[in-house]
């Protein structure tokens, strides 16, 4: 983790347990989800999650783009995941870097466990996602984001798919890392979960646990993203009951 | 899938209810789409503005940075201005670098600020010919319902002027500063369908379109940029009226971009 050569290294657990934030160990950021903020998406949502602020689109099934990759069998899915340039402290330089490519292969792969791509042969769905405001974890409330877009978008799909990351901090197992904890913490375990089966479909690591710390570690992201996924469900009841007693008394 | 398909129906139905001197979304020739401006959006920019104008929405964020002036303009600080028309706010729009005519958006975004002074770059020297302030305007575009420009240039000049100058951090000041704006340039964007001209033009307006002009004018009554954009053509009686009529709407738009709010 960042802690190496570091030149002030913060306190981040208070003798009694508590996080820099005010935050118990299992305690999650504010979490905000809203469906369908976008007019021009097929599927749309914006997450803010705690000091992160993300936007997500979907499009499709639509004709693939670049052609080569059509697959005749299913559905194909794409997913950009995007940092605008003021969205971090040193201004980024905008376009693809690795670390943006990384993220948006492994977040594909996570959709395409869940998605009914066989249903669309020779078409794209295209997820695509922009941190406007990052504050660590962003690519669990892309994912978050970008899963609430895809129910927006009615793609059809087995599960949403709510993400977390755990980590390690003044070594003690805390849930959904801030900048600082991710900065100066001991490791970092984003997770996404499809609550209907109980599986992982996103997994990364990075820095140091025991065996026994990280058993506790993965019980502790599955509780969060269950938090997690009933925001992502409550989001799209609120986008869609609207609608409904319209249609009732029609 | 990068060419937007427009049914002609449509444009026909556009430019007939334009002949009677009607809009598809009932407005009349000379009105704007509501206006809002949300300030400080994004709180790890150095000032951000979220502009939307009907289903438009823009988002800006300023970024100041210690770099090198140009050797041409040892005692000027640098101006940038980028326009990132991401995928996610058009069905057509693609990863990749730039097309030209978002690069168009940024341009004529930038040339207002420029021509206007809104920012005196002198202030923004630091040490002529070694150290200057490099002032990004960085305009994400998240929503493309129709007149990107105008939206873009209300987010980037509202976003500078609540910008901070992060003197501190940089070891360049004892204390950040709020960026020195001493100008505040509104583009006005017209679009001819058949012998009318609408303002603010709405995505199938401009599908529609038979040209499009933009006017940037400041409060003190200079124009400052235009642009004359699409196939079509304006008489210099059109493009007289319609400086007019940029001026009566920047007056308006102005207040929005300085304090924020709705129109």
């Amino acid at each position: 983790m960042g802690s190496v050569g570091a030149k002030d290294v913060p306190v981040l657990l208070s003798p009694e347990g508590i996080r820099v934030d005010g935050r118990r160990l299992d305690e999650l950021r504010p979490l905000r989800v809203v469906a369908g903020p976008l007019h021009r998406a097929d599927g749309s949502a914006f997450v803010e999650w705690g000091a992160n602020k993300v936007m997500a689109a979907v499009y499709g099934p639509r004709e693939v783009h670049p052609r080569h990759l059509q697959q005749n069998n299913k559905a194909i899915v794409q997913c950009k995941y995007n940092m605008a340039a003021f969205s971090v402290d040193e201004r980024k330089r905008p376009g693809l870097d690795r670390r943006s490519q990384e993220i948006s292969k492994v977040i594909a792969e996570a959709f395409e466990s869940v998605i009914f791509a066989e249903e669309y042969p020779r078409t794209s769905i295209d997820v695509y996602i922009e941190v406007l405001q990052a504050n660590a974890g962003t690519r669990c409330a892309g994912l978050v984001a970008a899963s609430v877009a895809l129910a927006d978008a009615g793609i059809p799909m087995a599960d949403l798919v709510p993400a977390v990351a755990v980590g390690k901090v003044a070594g003690e197992i805390v849930l959904d890392l801030n900048k600082a904890e991710d900065n100066f913490g001991e490791a970092d375990l984003p997770m996404a979960l499809v609550p209907q089966s109980g599986r992982l479909v996103l997994l990364q690591m990075e820095g140091h646990m025991t065996r026994e710390e990280l058993s506790h570690a993965l019980d502790m992201g599955v509780k969060g993203c269950q938090i997690v996924y009933d925001k992502m469900k409550a989001a799209l009841r609120d986008r869609y009951s609207a609608a409904r007693p319209a249609e009732v008394a029609a | 899938m990068s060419e937007e398909i427009t049914a002609d129906i449509l444009t026909t139905h556009i430019l007939d209810l334009a002949a009677n001197g009607k809009r598809m979304d009932g407005r009349s020739a000379d009105q704007y789409r509501p206006v809002s401006v949300e300030i400080g959006f994004v709180t790890t920019a150095d000032g951000s503005a979220l502009a939307r104008i009907g289903d438009t929405a823009v988002l800006s964020g300023i970024k100041l940075e210690p770099g090198k002036p140009f050797p041409d303009t040892p005692n000027a600080g640098v101006l940038t201005t980028n326009a990132e028309l991401i995928p996610l706010s058009s069905p057509t729009f693609e990863p990749g670098p730039p097309q030209p005519w978002a690069i168009e958006v940024s341009r004529v975004v930038d040339r207002a600020i420029r021509a206007a002074e809104a920012i005196d770059l002198t202030k923004l020297c630091v040490t002529p010919g070694e150290k200057t302030w490099v002032c990004y305007v960085d305009v994400h575009v998240l929503d493309h319902s129709g007149n990107l420009i105008d939206a873009a240039m209300l987010a980037g000049i509202s976003a500078l002027h609540h910008a901070i100058l992060p003197s501190k951090r940089f070891g360049i000041g004892e204390a950040d500063t709020p960026l020195d704006v001493q100008h505040t340039p509104i583009e006005c964007t017209f679009v001819r369908l058949g012998d009318a001209i609408v303002v603010d033009p709405s995505f199938e307006e401009e599908r529609a379109a038979q040209g499009r002009l933009t006017v940037a004018t400041d409060e003190t009554g200079r124009v400052v940029a235009m642009q004359k954009g699409l196939v079509g053509a304006f008489s210099p009686d059109d493009i007289r009226a319609t400086v007019e009529r940029a001026f009566h709407h920047g007056d308006r738009l102005r207040a929005v971009a300085r304090k924020g709010g709705t129109l």
